[in-house]
């Protein structure tokens, strides 16, 4: 049997010491109600039977396209080291470090990813990180109810979608009000958001690049939440911070990303990483693990899990979350990314993003009835436009020539079924760029 | 060691990009650009691979070091699964692209592994559907709760509370709260769930009950079919929390035994890397009367074998996830399963049970055993015994930390005082189980003549036992405070 | 370690009153059974605190436990130390260690005098 070291020999051996006549006498309290009605697996392969299968199951997804996907999680380079030194089984078949003298090594990780995660969101504290970023931005919302004992979350429409779905489904049995602010045209309405801020919101959630890629400075608006006793909560995209103001330097309280763009390939949608950082006053309301720095006996420096007491093991229901696991390896993954690129890397990496982002834009709004759909605001990597038929139309007609031309803005907002979402990375090339206005200009004749 | 970013030295290449032809200054309005910088550090690729590689070296692993973590099945992860995992038609695919017009074509390769997983899953644990969405096991409670809520909801039923047994994987109450119910604890009988006592606290008002089977004292949980029974009496939904499914593979399926939500832990049973703490993976399955409540998407498959992405489910309790989960860790436990098949699943099971079985014989003359009877995948032992000499469990732990091996689950589970919970695994051999028993018996007596030799232990790692008061009151969480 | 001129609670708090006002913290014993505390979680000055209910908790590494308020009242002070000194309740409970000053609402009921609450600790070590 694969992975079974256990010889008849064997068996018979460890049976006479457990005085047992038989391995299947171990399982005689299952009674025969509980017994398997039935157990109709097939039989077992090889490792190379499985493995041509799977060739031939991932043979069946079309990666070759040219893409132009983002909405939220981009297709960046990854330095080959990270895959090389992530793979090294000391950190991959460890556990959760319950035993810190025999983990330092992913204790001090998740200890520098905590460090290089804070300095990107200009917040003093970080956790482990958690699921991914649509559940960190959930439970920045709740760090938020908790700290101010108030039960109303204020919340840009320009928030993904996909993350607002994911607060609507969480929040639910949890007697919470959600108020949704509209976007103006792919902008966030800051008027609107802090009009909508009283004595009863505990947050208000916002995000910057928007869904719909636009740029925000949430400055007022969290210094206006700040006066009405109101946590500010932003999600952000990390490559982009080593550009962009940071959450600390705008004021805000929580700051949570997606932490896929940084070293995670986009595997169909996980494993993820979901960052979260805070400013000091609510960092004992943080979910999750957190790593923090001590000594040992000898006056040695090491690394162990702290504030446990917050944590569901002790806690149990009263704990600040039922979260008991980080993406360390993840989150590992993430640091290496950082590393290997650095301040400099990683600047040029978001620079060049934004840089093909607005020769694509350029390029696309020259054709005749396109259009950016939120005018002259200003935008990252990704931008929206507005075509002269339905985007789905559009979608599917270059999808079959082998170029997957954005996201449709129309399954999320209702009013937008002619907006295209456009991302660009360093991947991008200005060839592909025009390849897509010409297509684009083919299809719309 | 110092920290990476104690290592930078400005100016030095790491893995830079080509520069771009314009400034972040001339691409944006000044106002929305920081103004200090995040100061990531500068590192050669050498640098950067030593310093992982270094760090690396101060970690145990299941790959260098047996793992007896009770409760956590590190068993040995099979390196196909990575090769499948890091196969490009699956790592470059974008998880919005099935829900672009016409784009699920481009995706049907994916799209066959979830559905197959699913078909596989259910089959395995007799369940009518699986939803492969949660991230992590707690997760996978979260949405089975959360599903238990929906149901009652859809119903009328006005139910308020969850019962949990102290016996129960320890993240259930918590799990139970975040959904919006009220917990209520049940102390076990003889180690186990006793009718008697679950008679005193179930009532119109429980919406469920939370089931650990085996439970976290490595029993099985014999009077199931009773519990059903007065369960289904008032209505209320039987949970399984699968962290032990290793030990019932092809002998029960949760679904015939009457469980109506269950969920798993792809990275316990099904082999794939806990990588340190996740990403780990926990999808739920539900018997018929709950599937329409599962969160959306599903899977479905058409008549022409087309699959596509099915969101019309009206009473669905909704999203849990971004997309479909960890797809690179299902994919793996996909390939794991293929692998074994149901004879090798079976087989993983009953080594899984007996490898514990030895283990406990070996060690039941030195430590004591509460519950000294048959186990499952695992047993709890107890450091009682060494009280007078005042050693603990810890110490206990910490003395085979320096023999190379993983220390058990200490003080866990909480209804057994300096307890020790040991889990071998299927995939452990004979000699190693042997040398791990004469090892721990060897500390064992050590301790008896110079409780030193424990208490001062670990004396061989990077570092001896930590301050974690410090850590707790100083709250250094980065290198910046 | 049991001061005859302070009133306890079942629960482990100590208070000393004095006219109106009442001192709160937690005993000797209570730090003991605890650890090294490593965060002490009290309301605000101005909150209303009730007997019997709770008012805050302690943390540990391991543990975390509730505070319950042995007085009803409306409270005064907060030691502001203990935020970053919580190490004061392990190392002089009945001095450095106080918690809150209640100003009273209502006559405190209930409470143990020090024999009395010697007997609750005796019975709890076994």
């Amino acid at each position: 049997m694969p992975y079974v070291p256990h010889t008849p020999e064997d068996i018979r051996r460890m049976l006479d010491v457990i005085g047992a006549p038989s391995v299947a006498s171990l399982f005689d309290e299952i009674g025969p109600e509980m017994r398997p009605k039935s157990f109709d697996l097939p039989e077992g392969k090889s490792e190379m039977d499985v493995l041509a299968h799977m060739e031939a199951l991932a043979g069946k997804n079309a990666c070759g396209q040219v893409s132009f996907l983002g909405a939220g999680f981009y297709d960046h380079h990854i330095p080959a080291a990270v895959d090389a030194l992530s793979m090294r089984s000391e950190f991959y078949t460890a556990y959760t470090p319950y035993q810190p003298e025999a983990s330092q090594g992913t204790l001090q990780a998740i200890f520098e990813y905590q460090t290089a995660v804070t300095r990107l969101t200009g917040l003093p504290y970080a956790n482990a990180s958690v699921y991914d970023g649509g559940t960190a931005l959930f439970e920045a919302a709740m760090m938020a109810v908790r700290h101010t004992g108030r039960r109303k979350l204020v919340v840009c429409e320009a928030v993904s979608p996909i993350y607002r779905v994911m607060l609507g489904s969480y929040t639910s049995n949890l007697h919470l009000e959600l108020v949704t602010i509209p976007h103006k045209n792919g902008v966030c309405d800051l008027a609107a958001l802090t009009a909508a801020l009283d004595a009863d919101t505990a947050a208000v959630l916002v995000q910057n690049p928007n869904f719909f890629g636009t740029l925000s400075d949430f400055s007022a608006l969290f210094e206006a939440a700040r006066a009405a006793g109101v946590v500010s909560v932003i999600s952000v995209y990390p490559v982009l911070q080593s550009l962009l103001k940071s959450p600390g330097e705008m004021g805000a309280d929580v700051a949570v990303a997606e932490g896929q763009s940084l070293g995670l390939p986009l595997s169909f949608g996980g494993p993820y990483l979901g960052i979260m950082t805070c400013n000091k006053a609510l960092v004992r309301q943080m979910p999750g693990r957190m790593v923090g720095r001590t000594v040992d006996g000898e006056g040695r420096t090491g690394y162990v899990l702290t504030l446990q007491a917050r944590e569901q093991h002790i806690r149990r229901q009263k704990a600040t979350s039922n979260i008991c696991s980080n993406q360390a390896l993840c989150a590992l993954r993430a640091l290496m990314h950082l590393c290997l690129l650095g301040q400099e890397g990683l600047t040029r990496t978001a620079e060049t993003c934004v840089e093909r982002a607005h020769y694509a834009a350029e390029r696309l709004t020259a054709i005749d009835g396109v259009t950016l759909l939120s005018g002259s605001a200003p935008f990252g990597n990704e931008f929206a436009i507005t075509l002269p038929v339905n985007a789905f139309l559009a979608i599917d007609k270059l999808t079959a020539r082998g170029l997957v031309p954005g996201f449709p803005l129309g399954r999320y907002y209702a009013g937008l079924e002619n907006a295209l979402l456009v991302a660009c990375t360093e991947k991008t090339s200005m060839e592909q760029i025009g390849i897509f206005a010409e297509m684009l200009r083919g299809t719309l004749k | 060691m110092n920290t990476v970013f104690k290592k930078s030295t400005p100016g030095r290449e790491g893995v830079w990009p080509v520069k771009p032809g314009k400034s972040a200054a001339e691409l944006l309005p000044a106002g929305l650009l920081r103004g200090k910088s995040a100061d990531l550090p500068s590192l050669s690729e050498l640098d950067v691979v030593r310093h992982f590689t270094q760090l690396s070296k101060r970690n145990y692993g299941v790959d260098g070091n047996f793992y007896p973590l009770g409760s956590c099945t590190m068993k040995y992860n099979p390196k196909f699964t990575e090769t499948v995992a890091a196969m490009p038609g699956f790592t470059r695919l974008h998880p919005v692209l099935p829900q672009l017009k016409g784009a699920g074509r481009l995706c049907q390769g994916a799209l066959e592994v979830m559905y197959e997983t699913e078909r596989l899953l259910c089959e395995l644990c007799g369940m009518k559907a699986f939803t492969l969405h949660p991230m992590a096991g707690a997760h996978g409670e979260l949405t089975g709760v959360m599903i238990i809520a929906a149901y009652h909801k859809d119903k009328g039923n006005k139910k308020t509370k969850i019962i949990v047994p102290d016996s129960a994987h320890g993240t259930n109450p918590a799990s139970a709260h975040i959904a919006g119910f009220e917990v209520v604890n049940l102390p076990s009988k003889d180690g186990i769930v006793d009718p008697e006592e679950l008679a005193k606290v179930l009532d119109d008002d429980v919406a469920g009950m939370m089931m650990t089977c085996p439970n976290t004292l490595g029993l099985f949980e014999k009077n199931l079919p009773k519990i059903v029974e007065m369960l289904r009496s008032v209505d209320a939904l039987l949970y399984y929390d699968g962290a032990n499914l290793n030990a019932i593979m092809g002998k029960m399926r949760v679904g015939d035994a009457g469980f109506d939500v269950v969920h798993l832990n792809l990275h316990k049973t099904f082999a794939t890397p806990h990588g340190g703490g996740g990403p780990g993976s926990g999808p739920v399955g539900v018997s018929e009367k709950l599937v329409p409540y599962l969160p959306v998407s599903r899977v479905e498959k058409l008549e022409d074998g087309q699959f596509y992405l099915n969101y019309d489910f009206p009473k669905s309790i909704g999203y849990v996830a971004p997309f479909y989960g960890n797809f690179g860790v299902v994919l793996k436990a996909y390939a794991y399963i293929l692998r074994l098949g149901g004879t090798g699943l079976t087989r993983a099971t009953e080594n899984a049970v007996l490898a514990a079985n030895y283990l406990r014989k070996r060690l039941d003359k030195v430590l004591e055993v509460p519950f000294d009877r048959v186990c499952m995948h695992e047993f709890v032992a107890s450091a009682c015994n060494l009280s007078e000499c005042h050693v603990r469990a810890l110490d206990i732990a910490k003395a085979l930390l320096d023999k190379g091996y993983h220390a058990p689950t200490i003080y866990f589970p909480l209804i057994v005082k300096e307890a020790l919970m040991f889990e071998p695994t299927e995939t452990e051999s004979l000699d190693t189980l042997d040398q791990f028993a004469d090892d721990l018996i060897a500390i064992l007596a050590e301790a008896q003549k110079d409780p030193a030799f424990v208490t001062g232990a670990p004396r061989t790692l990077p570092v001896s036992r930590l301050d974690e008061t410090r850590a707790a009151r100083n709250m250094e969480l980065t290198d910046d405070l | 370690m049991i001061p005859n001129e302070l009133k306890y609670a079942k629960s482990h708090e100590w208070t000393k009153i004095e006219g109106d006002v009442a001192t709160v913290g937690i005993t000797h014993f209570a730090q003991e059974q605890l650890g090294d505390l490593t965060f002490v979680d009290l309301p605000k000055a101005g909150a209303t605190v009730t007997a019997g209910a709770e008012m805050g908790s302690v943390e540990s590494v391991k543990a975390a436990s509730e505070l319950y308020s042995p007085v009803s009242g409306t409270v005064l002070e907060v030691n502001a130390a203990l935020e970053g000194a919580p190490e004061a309740v392990n190392q002089d409970p009945y001095g450095a260690g106080w918690m809150l000053k209640v100003k009273l609402s209502a006559a405190p009921a209930d409470l143990l005098d020090a024999g009395a609450y010697a007997e609750v600790c005796a019975a709890e070590a076994h």
